[in-house]
């Protein structure tokens, strides 16, 4: 019965003539690639799973930052402040108070939404550059705090023997079945996302994010859904930093500092913002590249940059919106005008 | 009683007074147009009866209700809402997302429903799909449902914004000088949607600059002239009005000043 409301929504499927339209076929392309990749990495082994435990976990966070950045189209640099939440959240309940991984997960998620609501309701009055300076504020408080208050988080020296994700008396510690882990857990991410964005919901924030006067005047409380959007990437921040804290077993505040405001905008602009897959697409490519560039040794930085720089120039919507390449309505010139 | 009852409504800024102590009553199933020359107020006025601007002084009812400074969103909960001068549209959005987005008062369901999506969600989602594309029948745009909202012509862009109006169900429709910039095939498509949606129940309350249009299809006609309403009669009295005729043509005096 939703078949066509999803289809007709759907980035990578919308306007695909025929069966399986070209669209369809470089969608069919990518999902190849993404499993050969897989393959080549579960064969492989070694240094390549922590590399692809890490981007399932960014590939969390972005799928939650996408919500309020891509979906309802506002700026926050101080979400990494509740994946500092969701990591030191879990590593005390669990060493401090003996909680199993998943409950402290949850409760950590808890005291995240709970904050996100608290911080939110204020700062998203504010519009444009001024949201941008108080969520960056946010940010930083929050360094500050897991930097200072030292009996609470240990400082600078990190908090260490954070025990593996499990339930009950299974423990997943091979490295192996921790990135089945985080796969399963950013599939679900996504899975929500994705349902959430083709609804009334998702219709909504996506209406906030173009014209906020056109969704006022048609009886959207704009207030109300950008917390919404925001407490939702919050909640998905958190569950990142919990399951950093948990897969690494070692948090420290420079985890959770401005390297990851910065990592993680590269990713949902390399992916394609406000598109379902994109997050998590542009988590996998912006975490691999760095090691592909590897061998030109001391030039890696500089050969990162540049293949940033190519894909945000010849692939300015990420690279989940090459699928369109072929679509006519992106083609065509406006008809009649 | 009218369905819009407005009582000295007055906005200042800083020394200007852009609104002047305006009364209007549009009665239920009218088609009210509100015209004036450039900068007489217009917009203004439909901004405080909208809730996109709060008014300095007077009183705005709609439908027995006081709604005078309450939020957007609010008074189009209320079954008034506008359309823009400058269209609006959701440009991320189809077309048919487009009018998708005006259901949202008509419909329920938030993030609990969208995850689980029981049986009268997913109905309510059909439902939603089905009569949007009946919504772009009307105004003409069926063909276009599927593209992207920002490559419609501008002729179209407005009729759009005029369905999506019109899934919120609105018991009193305000367009904003909806025939600014159309031409003149398009703004007679317009005119025609406009005629039909009144006559179909909406009370129609438009701000229009072409003189044209508004002796054409409205009604009745309110006349701002800075700031204040000199002016409302049937189309035929006011084409003959000495104020009206002075105001869009000038006064002798002024001629010669």
């Amino acid at each position: 019965m939703t078949s066509h409301a999803s289809t007709s929504t759907s980035p990578v499927r919308r306007g695909a003539p025929g069966w399986l339209g070209r669209t369809g076929y470089v969608g069919l392309g990518g999902a190849v690639l993404i499993a050969l990749l897989f393959g080549f990495v579960f064969v492989k082994g070694g240094y390549l799973l922590t590399v692809m435990q890490l981007a399932m976990i960014y590939g969390v966070f972005c799928v939650g930052l996408n919500f309020f950045m891509g979906y309802t189209g506002q700026a926050s640099f101080g979400q990494n402040a509740f994946a500092a939440i969701g990591g030191y959240g879990s590593a005390i309940l669990c060493v401090e108070y003996g909680l199993p991984p998943v409950l402290a997960l949850l409760v950590a998620m808890a005291i995240a939404g709970v904050a996100a609501v608290v911080v939110g309701w204020p700062t998203l009055r504010l519009r444009g550059h001024y949201l941008a300076m108080a969520t960056f504020a946010l940010g930083l408080i929050t360094y500050d705090v897991s930097v200072q208050w030292e009996s609470l988080t240990k400082g600078y020296m990190g908090y260490a023997g954070i025990p593996p994700l499990g339930i009950g008396p299974f423990e997943v510690e091979d490295e192996r079945a921790k990135l089945v882990c985080l796969m399963v857990i950013l599939v679900f991410g996504l899975w929500v996302s994705g349902r959430l964005r083709n609804s009334r919901f998702g219709r909504a924030l996506r209406a906030i994010s173009t014209s906020e006067p056109g969704a006022a005047a048609l009886g959207i409380r704009i207030p109300y859904y950008k917390l919404a959007a925001f407490v939702i990437a919050a909640l998905y921040a958190s569950v990142a930093g919990s399951l950093f804290a948990h897969v690494v077993g070692f948090i420290s505040p420079e985890v959770f500092g401005l390297q990851m405001v910065v990592v993680t905008f590269t990713m949902l602009y390399v992916g394609g913002i406000g598109t379902v897959l994109g997050p998590a697409i542009g988590a996998i490519v912006a975490s691999l590249l760095p090691e592909i560039v590897r061998s030109t040794g001391r030039f890696q930085d500089i050969a990162y940059a540049l293949l940033l720089l190519g894909l945000l120039v010849y692939a300015p919507k990420g690279l989940s919106a090459l699928s369109g390449l072929g679509r006519p309505r992106a083609a065509e010139p406006k008809p009649g005008s | 009683m009218a369905l819009l009852e407005v009582r000295r409504l007055t906005k200042r800024f800083a020394g200007l007074t852009a609104n002047n102590s305006i009364d209007l009553d549009v009665p239920e199933g009218c088609l009210f147009a509100v015209i004036g020359p450039n900068g007489a107020g217009k917009t203004t006025f439909f901004n405080m009866i909208s809730g996109f601007m709060p008014p300095t002084d007077g009183t705005i009812a709609f439908a027995g209700e006081t709604i005078t400074g309450l939020r957007q969103d609010r008074i189009a909960a209320k079954g008034l809402v506008r359309t823009f001068q400058l269209v609006q549209l959701f440009k991320g959005l189809t077309v048919a997302e487009n009018v998708e987005v005006g259901f949202h008062l008509a419909t329920r369901g938030g993030v609990a429903a969208a995850l689980a999506r029981p049986s009268w969600f997913r109905r309510q989602e059909a439902d939603v799909h089905a009569r949007a594309r009946e919504l772009l029948g009307f105004v003409g745009l069926a063909g276009v449902a599927d593209q992207d909202a920002e490559l419609l012509p501008y002729g179209q862009q407005r009729l759009l914004e005029v369905a999506r109006a019109l899934a919120a169900k609105p018991r009193l429709l305000l367009l904003d000088e909806p025939a600014a910039g159309l031409n003149a095939h398009e703004t007679d498509a317009l005119a025609e949607v406009v005629q039909e949606l009144n006559r179909k129940g909406t009370t129609v309350l438009l701000i229009e600059h072409d003189m044209a249009l508004v002796t054409r299809i409205a009604h009745r006609i309110a006349v701002l002239d800075f700031g204040c309403k000199i002016a409302e009669g049937t189309p035929d009295e006011i084409k003959r009005h000495p104020d009206v005729i002075a105001a869009y043509l000038g006064t002798e005096e002024a001629a010669h000043a």
